[in-house]
């Protein structure tokens, strides 16, 4: 199962680094990728952890950088 | 208006801009004054950085440069000298804003070169035409595209005829021809007449749907470059902190006479020169850039790994059919024994007439007349040999060699081009054969010459073919070696063999028409597939899809990668030379923080603007048309 999130205002390549890697980590996700360029994190994992996925990265990306705007996509 | 985050740090970067000048100018003697001019500008040119700072200490993130930044203005302002620590910052916030405002430049180049997205359909409802979103349109509903609007779903013209261009799909600049019954991609645009067209698919799986996702999530899949990129900060990192460490503490300790000011400046200057920002946004960006001008080239590349393999390619492996020829048969000769041509191919075509065998349907479409089955009183298809027909109230025989020895008909000496030979008698006796073979693309030569001149050290066509054809195809496009008669397996062990005897950092490159090679494709680093736009299963098989049928694609790609290539090495040798010769020097306590800032900001922004010439011409300049 896979889900699609917009980070919008995006525009350090560390941070996307960190969130992309902390996402990474949350329980239930198989793979997380974080297209830098445009901007699209890209969430794989377990059907049920993916149902509230939204809020934990939502959160993850606001605790590194609270600017961007989270929306899904 | 609501302000963007970057437009905010402009406007603290003015108000902190002429209160450094303001301060600058004040007397020494002034120093409450200066104190609380500096501490104002500071704090309002810096005040996001140490925000973040503190908000990343929270978190347990302590070694980024905002901390970096604020440690070292602090321990500056601390120290008394109150226009450096301003300036530095100051510096720093500049920087950071042109940094932001490139890569929001790059990331709108990039999505204009890919700008396909359609963004309405006109759909006629009740005799109205209405607007609406390509994604409320469906299967089978009708929609209209006027003169200029980019097609919004894959359809199929049902009424009108125009010319298309699909430039930005294939990078094919001539405008195509439609009439009706022809199929349109969405993400054509339409040129000069009305077309009316019915939808064949939902817009998520429509051509423009499908490129922008493909390249959108061709950063799924890393290069080796930016692997390395990735493991170089989380190694060096931690290294360039335990040295700043001890060049802040070891030399005032055990030196007699330095100072831990001097010092802890310098470990300042070195930490905020480490920052590998640079290299973080230029690889990846050069990466993206590649891809998306590929793209814009009719090349879809699935990954910033197989665009770096590209300019890797050692072998360039193709399947005969369907990549280097058409895989369409047509008529090449006709020898008749006493009659005329034309007499010899009517008679094969009508003999021929009730097969949907490539090889009859070459000689009907050679022959090009109606056909009277009136005429024809009986045909009976012999397997594995030809045909016997009652033709006129005549016998006929055409098919094969071995027909015509069953038959026993008497046959002269012949000497045959390559292709496949219809042998044909009449009435018993020898008529005469037409040859049939397969047509070379028109720019399969140039294609297999370019990639030689690109240094590519060998082609190689494979083949299921007969060996006489395939020598005869071989020898006119110039490959350096072939081999005939293969089943789909042997194509597999075939492609192993030559894995085998490449050169370990070499790359072997597949091409083939993506219909039943995909064991091949995947075997091969690089599984290259021709004319994708149509086909669904090589858009799957394949790393790379050529999006229109020209072989000689496959030298833009490879150009187009070594250029993406070039241009990212010049930004990890760029940035990591900058930096280590301003580390040394800030060790040394010769650069300021002055040159930190800049090798820390500047760089990254030279290396940004650097590689977005990767997106200006994708293509070096011999290979641009």
């Amino acid at each position: 199962m896979k889900k699609n999130l917009r980070l919008i205002g995006l525009d350090c390549a560390h941070c996307a680094a960190k969130i992309e890697s902390a996402v990474q980590a949350l329980p239930g996700v198989n793979s997380a990728n974080l297209n830098f360029m445009t901007g699209k994190l890209t969430i794989e994992g377990e059907e049920d952890a993916l149902a509230d996925i939204f809020d934990h990265a939502t959160a993850l990306v606001h605790k590194y950088e609270p600017d961007v705007e989270v929306r899904r996509a | 208006m609501k302000m963007s985050a970057n437009d905010r740090r402009l406007v603290t970067i003015i108000i902190s801009a002429v209160l450094f000048i303001v301060g600058y100018c004040l007397a020494q003697e002034l120093t409450t004054a200066r104190l609380v001019i500096f501490s104002v500008a500071l704090l309002c040119v810096g005040a996001e950085v140490f925000i973040r700072a503190g908000r990343n200490i929270l978190h347990g993130q302590i070694f980024d440069e905002n901390f970096l930044m604020s440690i070292a203005s602090i321990c500056a302002f601390i120290l008394g000298d109150y226009p450096e620590a301003t300036a530095v910052m100051l510096f720093y916030q500049i920087g950071e804003y042109f940094q932001s405002r490139a890569v929001n430049r790059s990331r709108r180049s990039i999505s204009e070169l890919m700008d396909i997205r359609p963004d309405y359909a006109n759909i006629s409802r009740d005799g109205q035409l209405e607007k609406v979103y390509p994604d409320e349109v469906h299967v089978g509903d009708t929609i209209i595209i006027k003169p200029g609007e980019r097609v919004p779903l894959d359809a199929v013209v049902i009424e009108g005829h125009s010319s298309v261009d699909s430039s930005a799909l294939t990078g094919e600049s001539l405008p195509r021809e439609v009439n009706e019954g022809d199929t349109l991609l969405s993400g054509c645009v339409n040129i000069n007449g009305l077309l009316t067209a019915q939808v064949t698919k939902e817009f998520a799986e429509s051509t423009a749907s499908r490129i922008l996702d493909l390249v959108e999530n061709a950063g799924a899949k890393k290069s080796r470059s930016e692997n390395f990129i990735t493991k170089f900060a989380r190694y060096y990192t931690p290294i360039v902190v335990g040295i700043a460490v001890l060049l802040a503490v070891i030399p005032p300790l055990f030196v007699p006479g330095e100072l831990f000011s001097d010092w802890v400046y310098r470990a300042m200057v070195f930490l905020v020169t480490s920052c590998p920002c640079a290299l973080v946004i230029s690889v990846p960006l050069g990466f993206f850039g590649g891809i998306g001008g590929a793209s814009r080239n009719g090349v879809l590349v699935k990954g910033g790994n197989y665009l770096e393999a590209l300019a890797n390619t050692e072998i360039v492996v193709f399947d005969k059919t369907g990549t280097l020829t058409r895989g369409v048969f047509r008529v090449k000769e006709i020898v008749p024994q006493e009659m005329s041509q034309q007499e010899l191919l009517r008679i094969a075509a009508y003999a021929e007439s009730s097969s949907n065998h490539p090889i009859s349907l070459s000689l009907r479409e050679a022959w090009g007349q109606e056909i009277d089955l009136s005429k024809i009183d009986s045909v009976e298809e012999l397997a594995g040999l030809g045909v016997e027909a009652i033709i006129d109230g005549t016998k006929v025989l055409a098919g094969n060699e071995k027909l015509m020895v069953r038959e026993q008909i008497a046959m002269p000496p012949i000497t045959p081009g390559s292709g496949t030979i219809v042998h044909l008698a009449v009435a018993d006796k020898y008529a005469g054969y037409i040859l049939i073979a397969d047509e070379l693309k028109p720019d399969a030569v140039e294609a297999v010459s370019k990639l030689k001149a690109s240094g590519i050290k060998k082609t190689v066509m494979l083949t299921g073919d007969e060996r006489t054809i395939a020598a005869d195809v071989a020898d006119t496009v110039g490959v350096d070696e072939f081999y005939a008669e293969l089943l789909p397996a042997d194509k597999v062990a075939k492609v192993e063999t030559l894995l085998n005897s490449k050169s370990s950092r070499g790359k072997l490159a597949f091409v083939g028409d993506g219909i039943n090679d995909a064991p091949v494709l995947a075997r091969a680093d690089i599984g290259i597939a021709m004319g994708g736009l149509g086909s669904d299963a090589a858009i799957e098989a394949a790393d790379v899809v050529l999006m229109t049928d020209e072989p000689s694609k496959i030298s833009d790609a490879i150009g187009i990668s070594k250029r993406t290539l070039r241009i990212v090495r010049q930004n990890i040798v760029f940035a990591l030379a900058v930096k280590l010769v301003i580390l040394l020097l800030g060790a040394v306590g010769i650069a300021s923080m002055w040159a930190a800032v800049f090798a820390d900001v500047g760089v990254a922004l030279l290396a940004i603007l650097n590689a977005m010439r990767v997106l200006r011409n994708p293509l070096p300049r011999h290979l641009r048309r």
